[in-house]
């Protein structure tokens, strides 16, 4: 029987895998945005286990919202992506530190 | 009274002072003569005409607000007046004296290009000075005060071509703000204590005041109502020229003659001696504060009265005779003898403008020779001059039956009776006094009227004597300086003239001992013939006569003999000279130390440059923490989050 507990528990550890890959990953921009995903999907997972535990459909429809947000933000997210490689000819996050102005 | 009637008589001379300074061009020098000439007479006739309601007693003294500025914090600013017959009798004074030296004027700036300029001044310098009279607050004491100082300033740099002219304005100026420092002090005491401005609430709080204490140092306890006092009467000092804020009053004489009689020797400085008689009920529960009056008032008295006899300048001497009776003013004030104070303060007026128109007639004459050495002889040149100022002289030295004669001998009897502390000094200070007075008042008479002519080439070329433009305010001063005082004594010091203007508690009540010897004014004059101070005056004339007519050779060989004492005397006992090398130095020292360590060290170096390199090296720290990485800042964000969430999930 799959309870509560096991679902949470998958959505902390796809929190976790998503959270050291952002800030571990020193190669690629793409695999970031992976990761981005990812976390929101940690977050989905949570929302559909607790809208089954409680029996209401709330959060199963926060979801799809999420995952609206998700696709846009994903899309913006591959365009600033093609923009920074006609830029710079690199996608290496190595490279990247031009945040600090 | 009619308030708008009252309102007249200062607004006036303001409003033909405007015109005379704004449209001075448009309406021309007689335009301007005439405008602030009429205006200060109708002043004039409407001050009589209050003194008359006042003397017979038809109308209660006014008291009453024209005008509230701005009320803060239940604290009331206001132009108001207070007409009893103190204020009435200053502003038959001031505005008389005034209208004299307008008429006056129009002979002796006849040809200066600054001829409207002058009377606009003269004119706002009447009505600062009736401001300053008809206040019934501190408030509008204060703004007469300052802005009589003000006129004095622009009248003494006149001329402001002249360096030194410049350089008496500036004097004068700063030397009352000494004075005004401690004027204002006692203002705030005043309002600290009693909560209000108005005169008549402050004299009644006055006995409640005198009670309380004000510890200015640590373990010692001083009347607050005699450190308010001392602090009022500093600002005396310095209006009034007592020592030893004395210094500007003779370099004042660098301003046109007619100022000096009007501003520099009847009124303005006078302002110093109303205010404190004004202020009767608050020095009157002090007698340490009236004992420090008195002995101020003693030694300026004297000692300035030396100054008199060395000096050359003719407008000089004037000068220091003037500082010697305001000392004269100030013992009679430190004594109770308010009223005998007003009363030589009338007198004083009278002979003392005349004797300055006097030696202004005699300038204008020479045409511009001040020297006294280059004088002489001329009594038969201008005769109208010589013998008015030679009333005036009689009057100043106190000549039995003129007018300065009864103030003077009032004065001395009241000091005599006089109980306080330093009232022995200060009697002998003014006995001594009259001998010196004449010595130097005559001294100048003698030296320019008397003895062998000593003018040279140019003066003689040049000489012309004055016209009855400037006779005329000499006659019309002449008469009240011999008859004012005869008349006016009784009442003023044995009729209670001043009513509840002036308080005396009883046992302070000098003036009330003298009325039980007073048989008239004419018995008086009788019995001072076998009293000290006629025969101290008459040796004075005589002892001048020796010197500068009957052996000139003898002057000089006391100056040879006591060489020392001359040079004290010829350097102003050294006043000008500590002032200049020890005071200024001082505060320019201090000045410049508080400029360099506290401006440009403290407030520019640490607070304000000081703050804002702090920022700059804060921010050159915390910039090392941008790395510009993408995944530091995510790092940061979350491990941010983390810290948030987990305090947030502690604390509840």
């Amino acid at each position: 029987m799959i309870t509560l507990a096991h679902m949470l528990t998958l959505s902390a550890v796809l929190f976790a895998l998503s959270v050291a890959g952002i800030f571990l990953n020193r190669k690629n921009v793409l695999l970031l945005l992976m990761c981005i995903e990812l976390l929101l999907l940690a977050a989905n997972f949570n929302f559909v286990a607790f809208s089954r535990y409680l029996g209401q459909l709330d959060g199963q429809i926060f979801v799809f919202f999420v995952l609206t947000v998700a696709a846009a933000e994903s899309a913006i997210g591959l365009a600033i992506l093609v923009v920074l490689f006609r830029e710079r000819r690199s996608i290496n996050v190595e490279e990247l530190n031009k945040l600090q102005g | 009274m009619n308030p708008n009637l009252l309102l007249a008589i200062p607004m006036l001379p303001l409003l033909a002072a405007v015109l005379a300074g704004v449209a001075g061009k448009a309406i021309g020098r007689g335009g301007a003569a005439t405008l602030t000439i009429g205006a200060v007479a109708i002043s004039c006739v409407l001050s009589c005409l209050v003194l008359k309601d006042m003397l017979t007693g038809q109308v209660p003294v006014y008291d009453g607000t024209v005008y509230t500025w701005l009320v803060s914090d239940g604290v009331r600013m206001q132009v108001g007046f207070l007409i009893d017959r103190l204020s009435a009798l200053m502003m038959v004074v001031v505005t008389f004296v005034s209208l004299c030296v307008h008429v006056y004027t129009i002979g002796y700036m006849a040809d200066d290009p600054g001829y409207q300029r002058f009377f606009a001044y003269i004119s706002l310098f009447t009505f600062s000075m009736l401001m300053l009279v008809m206040a019934n607050n501190f408030m509008q004491l204060f703004f007469g005060w300052e802005a009589v100082g003000v006129v004095s300033y622009l009248l003494i740099g006149f001329w402001y071509t002249r360096p030194s002219a410049i350089f008496a304005g500036l004097k004068a100026f700063l030397v009352n703000r000494v004075g005004d420092f401690g004027f204002v002090l006692g203002i705030a005491g005043v309002l600290y204590y009693t909560g209000s401005l108005d005169y008549q609430e402050v004299f009644a709080a006055a006995p409640a005041v005198a009670t309380r204490s004000l510890m200015l140092f640590p373990g010692h306890g001083w009347s607050a109502l005699t450190v308010v006092c001392i602090c009022l009467f500093i600002g005396a000092m310095g209006k009034s020229a007592q020592i030893p804020l004395h210094v500007w009053l003779p370099d004042s004489m660098e301003g046109p003659t007619p100022i000096s009689a009007l501003i520099h020797a009847a009124t303005m400085v006078t302002a110093g001696i109303f205010m404190v008689a004004r202020m009767s009920p608050l020095f009157e529960y002090s007698p340490v504060a009236l004992s420090f009056v008195l002995v101020i008032g003693a030694t300026t008295a004297l000692f300035m009265g030396f100054l008199g006899i060395v000096n050359n300048d003719i407008k000089r001497v004037i000068a220091y005779s003037t500082l010697s009776q305001l000392g004269y003013m100030t013992v009679a004030l430190g004594v109770s003898g308010y009223s005998v104070a007003i009363f030589h303060l009338m007198t004083h007026a009278f002979f003392k403008a005349l004797l300055f128109l006097a030696a202004g007639a005699v300038i204008i004459a020479m045409h511009h020779e001040q020297d006294m050495r280059k004088m002489g002889g001329l009594r038969h040149r201008m005769p109208v001059t010589y013998w008015t100022a030679l009333i005036g002289a009689l009057a100043l030295i106190g000549t039995p039956l003129f007018s300065g004669f009864y103030s003077k001998d009032a004065l001395i009897d009241a000091v005599h009776a006089s109980q306080r502390f330093g009232a022995g000094y200060a009697y002998w200070c003014v006995l001594l006094g009259v001998f010196v007075t004449a010595l130097y008042t005559f001294r100048m008479i003698f030296m320019t009227f008397h003895g062998p002519e000593r003018l040279d080439q140019h003066a003689r070329e040049h000489f012309h004597d004055v016209g009855w433009d400037m006779k005329a305010p000499l006659v019309a001063l002449a008469i009240p300086s011999v008859i004012i005082g005869y008349l006016t004594v009784e009442p003023i010091l044995f009729g209670g003239y001043f009513g509840n203007a002036i308080k005396v508690l009883e046992a302070h009540d000098v003036v009330g001992e003298l009325k039980a010897e007073w048989h008239g004014p004419m018995a008086f004059a009788l019995h001072s013939l076998i009293s000290a101070p006629a025969w101290l005056a008459a040796l004075g004339v005589y002892a001048a006569w020796w010197c500068v007519l009957k052996r000139p050779e003898f002057g000089d060989a006391m100056r040879e003999r006591f060489s020392g004492t001359y040079r004290v005397l010829v350097n102003k006992y050294y006043f000008d000279w500590f002032n200049e090398n020890v005071l200024v130095p001082l505060a320019r020292g201090l000045g410049v130390a508080l400029w360099r360590g506290g401006d440009e060290v403290v407030i520019d170096g640490a607070l304000v440059n000081g703050s804002a390199d702090a920022v700059g090296r804060l921010a050159g720290v915390t910039r090392l923490l941008q790395s510009g990485f993408l995944y530091s800042y995510a790092f940061w964000m979350i491990i941010g989050l983390a810290v948030s969430l987990g305090w947030f999930l502690i604390h509840i």
